[in-house]
């Protein structure tokens, strides 16, 4: 196995977010553009952050089978 | 720093001890502690020799055979209390990360964060930042410990999420540094260590533990799982305090140091679980159970100190 495979670009995290790793800009629905600023990022996937697009943890308060 | 206050007999003779030019280290070898608090602070002051000392205190102490002795025989006690308070056994389901995610969201505990997001008045949120400011100035430190103890994949991990608390190399963003500019603009004092002479046994007990964890290589899990478990608390209190520091109009900087973590430990809770004790698991699965003890004592003492701030301020 290539070193790579061990360590992905994007990880996609059950029930959570989607990690980023390296700088990035990401284009929200409203076409807001929002630069990453840290090594890794934490992408909202549930749609309930009130830090979007980024996750605040607020995935862990709604319902299991609802979540990502 | 001073050397703290001793809190009783043994504190109160390892630290003259310490401070002497001629110690008689018999001496301290044979006081016991009188209560809790009297072991904690000898003990945390002890930790202290390996972070940043004291400038009353030799820094060639470190090492002090003696003060070694005393530290072992007062970290073993410490340690038989937290495991006596642990439950005797642990989850074992398969899938660690959702296992853990689970284990911490079942645990129910009182809540300082909802306290000062809509009750708490503003000495009380001063009150709580001195007592905080014994570990947010050194955040991240004893973790740092476990560094050299891992193996690849861990190593690599862990290095990933502290490079992020250290600031990514800029010393204004070091989040130890954001606590201490916000202490400053708050009025109160930003020096390593300034408030330790008023912090109860409970704040003692979560950075002593943390030390404990730190600085012993075979509790390497159990500072991890600690890690794993503060992180994974952090996020949502986090943005609780921040609209409570807000609603009493404490100032911007203090009210950052807590949004910052708001974004940063929601990433970092994904790290630690999943690629800093996940891929820990794989290479050394023996080290689950610690894992759990570091996450369940990182919560117990929190809880203990949660309810020793909200007794105290009838809230
Ligand atoms: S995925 Fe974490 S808040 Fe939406």
């Amino acid at each position: 196995m290539s070193g790579h495979d061990d360590h992905p670009d994007v990880i996609l995290c059950a029930g959570g977010p989607m990690l980023l790793r390296g700088d990035h800009v990401i284009e929200d629905a409203d076409g807001t553009q929002h630069r990453t600023v840290r090594p890794i990022s934490a992408v909202c996937r549930c749609g309930k952050s009130a830090s979007q697009p980024w996750c605040d943890g607020t995935h862990k308060l709604i319902p299991k089978q609802r979540r990502p | 720093m001073l050397t703290p206050k001793g809190r009783g007999t043994l504190s109160e003779t390892a630290f003259q001890a310490m401070r002497s030019s001629s110690p008689v280290w018999r001496d301290v070898l044979r006081t016991l502690p009188d209560d809790d608090d009297d072991l904690h602070i000898t003990l945390w002051a002890l930790h202290e020799l390996h972070y940043r000392g004291f400038e009353d205190v030799d820094d060639a102490l470190e090492w002090q055979p003696e003060l070694i002795e005393l530290r072992r025989s007062l970290e073993h006690s410490f340690e038989q209390t937290l495991r006596d308070r642990a439950p005797e056994t642990w989850p074992d389901d398969p899938d660690f990360a959702e296992t853990f995610f689970t284990f911490v969201a079942d645990h129910d505990g009182p809540s300082l964060a909802g306290h000062v997001q809509r009750d708490a008045d503003h000495e009380q949120v001063l009150e709580l930042l001195r007592m905080r400011s014994i570990y947010h100035l050194k955040e991240s430190d004893p973790t740092a410990w476990v560094v050299p103890r891992l193996p690849v994949r861990a190593k690599a991990a862990l290095m990933e999420l502290q490079f992020d608390e250290y600031g990514c190399g800029d010393p204004n963003r070091l989040h130890a540094a954001l606590f201490a500019r916000g202490m400053d603009e708050c009025g109160l004092r930003p020096e390593y260590g300034a408030y330790i002479d008023d912090v109860p046994l409970e704040v003692l007990e979560e950075n002593n533990a943390m030390s404990l964890f730190g600085l012993n290589r075979r509790l390497r899990g159990a500072s991890l799982g600690h890690l794993a478990a503060f992180e994974v608390t952090s996020s949502i209190p986090s943005r609780r305090i921040a609209q409570g520091l807000t609603r009493l109009g404490l100032p911007a900087a203090m009210v950052e140091y807590y949004t910052e973590h708001v974004e940063a430990d929601a990433v970092h809770e994904q790290l630690a679980v999943r690629t800093i004790c996940g891929s820990l698991l794989d290479d050394e699965p023996q080290l689950r159970d610690d894992m759990f003890f570091g996450a369940f004592t990182c919560l117990d003492l929190e809880d203990r100190f949660a309810r020793r701030m909200l007794e105290a301020w009838a809230a």
